[in-house]
């Protein structure tokens, strides 16, 4: 059981590109239209469809009917696992720089000793 | 001032590396001597709890190999690393291809060897060690964070099976 490869891999590609994080960004203040998301971009609404298509592959963004408007939703899911993934990787380094710790430290009394 | 990294950083500069960071209180001469001596890596270089080094062989020098294994004491499965040192700089500086070999506990790292490269700079006494991998491609660096992660997650999932087969019985 590991957090799915492919999904972390479009998370991944999704947050790697800078309008995409200003996207997500925009909707982290609250749900917004395709219109209201060009708007801040000197971008065609198509380009921005295509970032949203990235985003909402990974997972990072949803689609609410709201009557005749379709808004866009942040979801924070995606990027927990991705934060938690980098966070298990770095656990398992600082476990054995802490046993790292310990051997500097003998060898450091050691050398006092000499 | 330099803000010394007192726990292990990790961050992802480009899609096909991982840099690793973290101080050490010691003068660099000895963190090289921790890093490059096989008697001294086998003691801290253990990785997960349930798992014990059985090979640490390093020639350091540029065209000098190395290779590291590890056994699951467990259920006695392996993998390991190995690889070539291209330019050794001590206590500066060492570059060397690592390469996976995913025994049989599985798991892959991108087909071609990664490039290491760690550097050593001493602040005042303390070591900064920064450890750069660049992978063959953004999915192989991924692969390999992955993997580094898998078997430390599987040991607590097993446990939560296990815990959770318990209840259901009782």
């Amino acid at each position: 059981m590991m957090p799915d490869a492919d999904l972390l891999d479009a998370t991944f590609f999704a947050l790697a590109d800078p309008t995409r994080r200003a996207i997500l960004a925009r909707l982290a203040t609250g749900k917004a239209s395709v219109g209201e998301l060009t708007e801040p971009f000197e971008m065609s609404q198509p380009a921005i469809s295509k970032h949203l298509k990235v985003l909402e592959r990974a997972g990072l963004v949803s689609v609410d009917q709201d009557g005749t408007r379709r808004l866009r939703r942040l979801e924070t899911a995606p990027l927990d696992a991705a934060t938690d993934w980098i966070a298990r990787y770095r656990d398992l380094w600082e476990s054995q720089f802490r046993r790292l710790d310990a051997v500097l430290d003998q060898l450091k009394a050691a050398r006092r000793s000499d | 001032m330099v803000t010394l990294p007192e726990t292990a950083q990790v961050s992802l500069p480009g899609d096909t590396r991982v840099s690793v960071k973290r101080a050490f209180r010691a003068p660099r001469e000895l963190v090289w001597e921790a890093y490059t001596t096989p008697e001294l890596m086998r003691r801290w270089l253990t990785g997960y709890p349930g798992w014990t080094m059985t090979v640490c062989e390093m020639d350091v020098r540029a065209g000098g190999t190395f290779r590291w294994r590890w056994r699951g004491d467990a259920d006695g499965k392996e993998f390991g690393f190995h690889g070539e040192y291209l330019e050794v700089d001590a206590p500066a500086r060492l570059h060397n291809t690592e390469a996976f070999d995913p025994g049989d506990v599985g798991g892959s790292m991108g087909a071609e060897p990664a490039l290491i490269t760690v550097t050593f700079e001493e602040h005042d006494g303390a070591t900064v060690m920064t450890t750069l991998i660049e992978y063959d491609s953004r999915a192989s660096r991924d692969e390999a964070v992955a993997t580094g992660m898998t078997d430390g997650m599987e040991w607590s999932y097993k446990n939560l099976d296990r815990t959770l087969a318990e209840r259901q019985k009782g």
